[in-house]
C-alpha cells in the first residue's frame, strides 16, 4: 500500500504590507538610536564655531536673549552654589563685570546649573554678583555648551563665535585678557 | 431709663467688645501656634519622593542615596516642598521643569518617550505572532512519502535530474540489478 500525498511547501508568507511596516518601524527605531548616539557623543562647541542663540531667565524673572546682542561680546559662566571652585573665581567675575559694564560692549551671564534656588540666590548674594544670573532651566543651556561640569566660562566673540573656553575656575586677568582683545576686533 | 442704668449699660457695652477681642486674640494666636507646630516631613517622606528620581549632576544615582551636597540640597527642597502641602506630582513636575526629565525614574509619558513603553510589548507581541506563524507551517508541512510506483511528479525533486538519477538507482538496486 503506497501513501500518496501532494507535497505541501507550508510557506504561508507573511503579507508584503507587514514586511514594509516592520521596516519601516524598524529604520524609524535605528534613526532614533542613531540620532540619540550622535548627540550623546557630539563633542562640546569648539573654538570659532557659532554658538546657537540661547535665552537666560534670571533669579528677577527678565529674560535674557543672546539673539538682542549680537555684535557684542558675550562672557557666560556656568557655577552652582554647591561648587567648591566657583566660590574661588566669583569674586573676580563681578570685578571683570564692574570693568566693563558701563561700556555696554560686553554681557556677563551667570547660568547657574542644577542648583536649588534659595541656595543659589545666597550665594549671588554672598558674592554680590550684579550681572545677570539665572538658572538653567531643564539644563537647556549645558546641554547646549555640552558642559562637563562646573565652574565652566566660554566667552563668544562679535560675530557669535566661540572664542575661549576655560573649565574650571577663572581669573580677572584670564576674562580681561580675551575680552580686551575681542573688543579690539571689529564687528 | 436713669443715669444709672446707661452707665451699666455702657459698661456692659465695653465688657463685650473687649471680651470679643480677646476670644479674637486668643483664638488667632491658636491658629499660629497649630500652624507652627505643623511637622516637617520625616526623611521617610522625602525619600519616599526621592528615590523616584535621579541626581542630575552624578548618573544613575537615586536622589536618595546620593551623598553629594547638591543631592542633600534637592532633598531639603523636597522636604521643603512637602512642608509647604505640595503633591507628589506638583514636587516632580517642579524638578522636571528646573532640571529636565533627566531627574525622572520613569521616563514620562509623553512624546517620544512613549517609544519606551511601546516599544517593547509590540516587539513581543510581533515575536509571538512569528512564532506562532513558525509552529503553525511546521504543522502544516506534511511528510511526503514517495513510493517508487507513485505519480508524484509535483515535487521539486522530480525536477532535480540528479535527484531522479538517485531515485533511479535505488529503484534499479531494489530490483536487484
Amino acid at each position: 500500500m503506497s501513501t500518496d500525498s501532494q507535497p505541501n511547501t507550508g510557506s504561508r508568507s507573511l503579507s508584503p504590507v507587514i514586511i514594509a511596516i516592520s521596516f519601516v518601524v524598524l529604520i524609524g527605531f535605528l534613526y532614533l538610536i542613531g540620532q540619540g548616539l550622535r548627540r550623546a557623543y557630539a563633542g562640546p562647541i569648539t573654538i570659532g564655531q557659532k554658538v546657537p542663540a540661547f535665552e537666560l531667565t534670571t533669579f528677577e524673572g527678565e529674560v535674557i536673549h543672546t539673539a538682542d546682542w549680537q555684535g557684542k561680546v558675550i562672557v557666560v559662566n556656568f557655577w552652582a552654589s554647591w561648587c567648591k571652585p566657583c566660590e574661588q573665581e566669583a569674586v573676580d567675575l563681578e570685578r571683570a563685570w564692574q570693568r566693563y559694564h558701563l561700556g555696554g560692549e560686553v554681557l556677563f551671564l551667570g547660568v547657574n546649573y542644577v542648583d536649588t534656588e534659595p541656595e543659589a540666590r545666597a550665594f549671588v548674594a554672598k558674592f554680590g554678583l550684579t550681572y545677570p544670573n539665572g538658572p538653567d532651566l531643564r539644563t537647556k543651556i549645558s546641554q547646549m555648551f555640552r558642559i562637563q561640569g562646573v565652574p565652566e566660562t566660554y566667552i563668544i566673540d562679535r560675530s557669535g563665535r566661540l572664542a575661549f573656553v576655560k573649565k574650571g575656575p577663572t581669573t580677572l586677568n584670564e576674562i580681561s585678557g580675551v575680552v580686551d582683545r575681542l573688543l579690539a576686533q571689529t564687528p | 431709663m436713669s443715669g444709672i442704668g446707661l452707665r451699666k449699660l455702657r459698661f456692659s457695652w465695653q465688657y463685650l467688645v473687649w471680651g470679643v477681642l480677646l476670644v479674637l486674640m486668643v483664638g488667632g494666636a491658636m491658629v499660629q501656634s497649630v500652624r507652627a507646630q505643623q511637622p516637617t516631613p520625616s526623611d521617610d517622606e522625602v525619600n519616599a519622593i526621592a528615590k523616584t528620581m535621579y541626581c542630575p549632576v552624578c548618573e544613575n544615582v537615586p536622589l536618595d542615596v546620593c551623598p553629594t551636597q547638591a543631592c542633600a540640597q534637592w532633598r531639603e527642597l523636597i522636604r521643603q516642598k512637602l512642608a509647604e502641602g505640595w503633591t507628589e506630582q506638583q514636587i516632580k513636575d517642579y524638578f522636571v521643569a528646573q532640571y529636565g526629565d533627566r531627574v525622572l525614574g520613569e521616563p514620562p509619558r509623553r512624546g517620544l518617550h512613549w517609544l519606551v513603553y511601546v516599544l517593547p510589548p509590540l516587539s513581543f507581541l510581533a515575536g509571538v505572532l512569528i512564532l506562532v506563524n513558525v509552529f503553525r507551517n511546521m504543522r502544516r508541512a506534511k511528510p511526503v512519502i514517495a513510493s517508487p510506483d507513485s505519480k508524484v511528479k509535483a515535487s521539486s525533486s522530480w525536477d532535480d535530474p540528479y535527484a531522479q538519477q538517485l531515485e533511479e538507482e535505488l529503484r534499479r538496486r531494489e530490483r536487484g540489478e
